[in-house]
């Protein structure tokens, strides 16, 4: 029961109101009982729930219920409104200083992701805005540190900057911005080592380092699973460094996230970019609209969406919607669809992405392993055209010849044939869900 | 007498017990100081139990992640120790509440399976996993200078292949312990370092082999069977093996810890959790809530970066360290 998004927790309540014209006191009083549970269970602090909870009382009592919402609709909205709100607008622009270099800093817990977050913003700047940036390793604590930040510069093809693990972290900050201009690297990263915000001595090591380099960005990188303490964290390096913004990494997992309102709420300063994986180029703008609906347990469909759109050519897109809504499509379809799902990323990823995909029946145990594409490719190709295109009339003798002209064996060929049904039946109920966002506003669950 | 004069006579009696909770009391200042410094505060502010007082002892442990259900579970039983009893001043309740915490703490387990359990014949293995950058590698290092200590000849096995500056990390680890490190080039398959680390610990006539694993987010489907292919290895190699499946937790995560237990144990049948962090958070109450919810026992916590920093998982010493100040407290009630 741990984890049930806000929709599930409101279901009760939303049934006894369905029908009525005005949303009441009590109803309010009720559905705010859950949505707070629904709240702490997303590990947002305490304290940020309780100021939410009496601003969503305030706006939820005696409105109106809208024809086209249902009230438990109603009040996801105005929860989500609320949440969206807080977490502010899209902000992934960085800092871009007078004179170059632009020197950007990494601070944060161990483990945080502050490493690889400094190749993935390396990337990012050459990629998107055709910087020439130059690494910084200042983390001469942790074991194999150096190694690291130099292993992901090779990766990058990018310069690293170090001294080695018997310099002092301010000397090698100098030193680096130095040889930034030499260079002519117009930004500068300084990847320091993670420490707890309690630490007095490290915590002055990034002031001390502050005052000296006087960095254009501070960005404070936060694990999204990080509970109620995420407050004391961001409110702690916050007022010891001033930081310019935060990247909230790991959210290719399945965490619900909290701690991105409790670090809004209690610092103010923008979310700017969401870690998505462990690649350098799994670095995404952070969109809190997104992130309000993943927090009430809503699934992240308009990512997924989005990441079809880039990756999936329009016309053809339109053309295989129609095709998933009417359910014709077929095998043929389904081999030209694997070239492109192979573009968009591991398929895991994907299905993370997808709302209680990892409940629908016949989905939980899909093969999702990237070898299991080519068996599948196998099996599709040894079908005649006609299976593919009505793979109903597919039977026993059939299954067999193509079990063994793909090389695989009956219980493959079973296996790709239900899953090929299940999916049919997803993909119906996605573009569905597609459908009714461009109508009306908002998804249409089937238990809405 | 009361809970507390019992805990801190049973730390009176032998030394080393005592320097155990002095460690646990120095790497976990933070969490005492909120958690009972906060349910101290409650009981001073609240002559009266009441819902009042109750709603805010809630809030005081779902702020220290114990998990909303756990909490709602422990406040229940509460609320009836309290009907039972007939308490109705606050300070009476100080004793009732670190009862129950302790309760959940131990379960009705067979305490022995609270520690490693490598006594058998032959090769032991202990396999690390875990989401990415919990601690593992550190933790690993930790525990080979520890087994080091105690006697046993140690191998590790660089499992983790993918993460960049993954196995010069352990390797930096290999040589504090003064361990030897088996490893393949970066990018190669797991399974086989962890197969050759096998065959060598056999060779070398090791008592214990650590494989550490990459860092992985529990819903990734490939990344959690290539994990349970390690395992498998594993297993066909030594039967009986793995001996230990240690799943290492980040104190400061929230809930999804317990996502990670369940799916971390479906995976590789994990065997105990080592709590990594717990120096910095102001928490610790995720293992309430673990313990609450999984039958899996923690056996280590970190409490620092350095290679002593990791400590027997003592349930006593735990809630002797989070109650400390309450301790302290009565006597100082007591002197007046
Ligand atoms: N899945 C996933 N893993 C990530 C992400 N960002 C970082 N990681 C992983 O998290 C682990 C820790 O990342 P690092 O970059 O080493 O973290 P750090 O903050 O530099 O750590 P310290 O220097 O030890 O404090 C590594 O295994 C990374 O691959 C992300 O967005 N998604
Ligand atoms: N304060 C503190 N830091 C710790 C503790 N255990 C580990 N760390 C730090 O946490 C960071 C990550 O530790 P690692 O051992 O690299 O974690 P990991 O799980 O092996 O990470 P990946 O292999 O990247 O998934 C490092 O900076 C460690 O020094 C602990 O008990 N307390
Ligand atoms: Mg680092
Ligand atoms: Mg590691």
């Amino acid at each position: 029961m741990a984890f049930e998004g806000l929709a599930d927790r409101l279901q009760g309540t939303i049934k006894k109101i369905t029908g009525k014209g005005k949303v009441s006191e009590q109803d309010v009083k009720e559905m705010t009982r859950e949505v707070r549970l629904a709240l702490l269970e997303a590990d947002v602090n305490f304290k940020v729930v309780k100021q939410l909870i009496a601003r969503i009382k305030e706006r939820a009592v005696g409105q109106e219920v809208m024809e086209s919402l249902t009230p438990g609709q109603q009040v996801i909205k105005v929860v989500k409104d609320e949440l969206t709100n807080l977490m502010g607008g899209e902000q992934s622009k960085i800092a871009v200083a007078d004179r170059p270099p632009t020197v950007i800093m990494m601070v944060g817990l161990q483990g945080a992701g502050k490493t690889t977050t400094t190749g993935k913003l390396a990337n990012h700047l050459r990629k998107k805005h055709n910087r020439n940036p130059l690494l910084v390793a200042c983390d001469i604590y942790r074991p194999a540190a150096i190694k690291q930040l130099e292993t992901l510069g090779t990766q990058l093809d990018m310069p690293v900057f170090s001294l080695g693990t018997e310099a002092n972290p301010v000397d090698i900050t100098k030193q680096a911005i130095a040889k930034a201009k030499e260079d002519h690297n117009d930004y500068v990263i300084i990847d320091t080592a993670g420490r707890l915000h309690v630490d007095e001595n490290l915590m002055e090591e990034l002031q001390q380092i502050k005052a000296d380099v006087k960095p254009d960005e501070i960005f404070l990188v936060v694990d999204s699973m990080t509970g109620q303490d995420a407050v004391n964290v961001a409110e702690s390096f916050n007022e010891q460094l001033d930081i310019t913004g935060v990247v909230l990494t790991k959210l290719d997992g399945d965490t619900r996230g909290g701690a991105a309102l409790s670090i809004k709420a209690v610092t103010d300063k923008p979310i700017k970019f969401a870690g998505m994986g462990e690649k350098l180029d799994q670095l995404e703008a952070f969109h809190p609209e997104r992130m309000a609906s993943r927090i009430l347990g809503m699934g992240d469909v308009l990512s997924l969406i989005e990441k079809a759109q880039t990756n999936v050519d329009e016309k053809q897109a339109k053309e295989l919607e129609e095709k998933m809504r009417t359910m014709s499509f077929t095998f043929d379809d389904f081999l030209e669809q694997m070239g492109q799902v192979r573009q968009m990323g591991p398929l895991d990823d994907l299905m993370a992405m997808i709302p209680g995909a990892n409940k629908m029946k016949g989905l939980k145990n899909a093969q999702l392993d990237e070898s299991q594409l080519t068996e599948v490719e196998a099996i599709i190709q040894s079908m005649t055209k006609k299976e593919r295109q009505d793979p109903a009339i597919i039977n026993g003798s059939r299954r067999k010849r193509i079990a063994k002209g793909s090389g695989t064996s009956v219980a493959a060929v079973n296996r790709l044939l239900k899953q090929f049904s299940e999916m049919k039946k997803m993909m119906k109920q996605m573009t569905n869900m597609q459908k009714g966002k461009k109508g009306k506003g908002g998804f249409k669950f089937p238990f809405m | 007498m009361g809970f507390m004069d019992k805990l801190k006579q049973r730390f009176k009696q032998d030394e080393e017990t005592k320097e155990v909770s002095e460690k646990y009391q120095e790497g976990m200042t933070k969490t005492r100081n909120t958690f009972s410094g906060k349910i101290n505060d409650l009981i001073a502010r609240y002559r009266k139990v009441d819902e009042d007082f109750f709603e805010e002892l809630e809030e005081v442990l779902i702020t220290a992640d114990v998990g909303v259900s756990t909490v709602m579970d422990l406040v229940e039983e509460l609320k009836m120790e309290v009907k039972r009893q007939k308490i109705k001043d606050s300070s009476e309740i100080k004793d009732v509440i670190s009862e129950k915490l302790v309760e959940i703490y131990y379960g009705e387990e067979d305490k022995s399976i609270q520690h490693l359990q490598l006594d058998g014949e032959g090769l032991q293995v202990i396999l690390v996993v875990g989401v990415n950058g919990a601690g593992k590698t550190t933790s690993i290092g930790k525990l080979a200078h520890q087994l080091k200590a105690d006697g046993k000849n140690v191998i590790l096995a660089a499992g983790d292949t993918f993460r960049a500056g993954a196995i010069e990390q352990l390797e930096v680890w290999g040589e504090r312990a003064n361990v030897p490190v088996i490893k393949h080039s970066e990018g190669s398959d797991p399974a086989a370092v962890i197969y050759d680390g096998i065959k060598a610990a056999q060779s070398r006539q090791a008592d214990v082999l650590i494989c550490d694993t990459a860092g992985r987010l529990q819903n990734k489907v490939n990344l959690m069977n290539e994990l349970a292919k390690v395992k498998r290895v594993i297993e066909r190699e030594i039967p009986g093996a793995p001996h230990e499946v240690l799943l290492v937790l980040d104190a400061t995560t929230g809930q999804n810890a317990l996502t990670q237990a369940r799916t971390f144990s479906e995976a590789t049948d994990v065997t105990g959790i080592v709590l990594t962090k717990l120096d910095g958070t102001a928490k610790g109450g995720i293992v309430l809530a673990i313990r609450n919810e999984l039958q899996i026992p923690v056996k280590f916590v970190g409490l620092g970066e350095g290679i002593d920093d990791l400590r027997k998982f003592d349930a006593d010493a735990f809630v002797y360290g989070l109650f400390a100040d309450l301790g302290i407290n009565e006597e100082k009630e007591e002197g007046e």
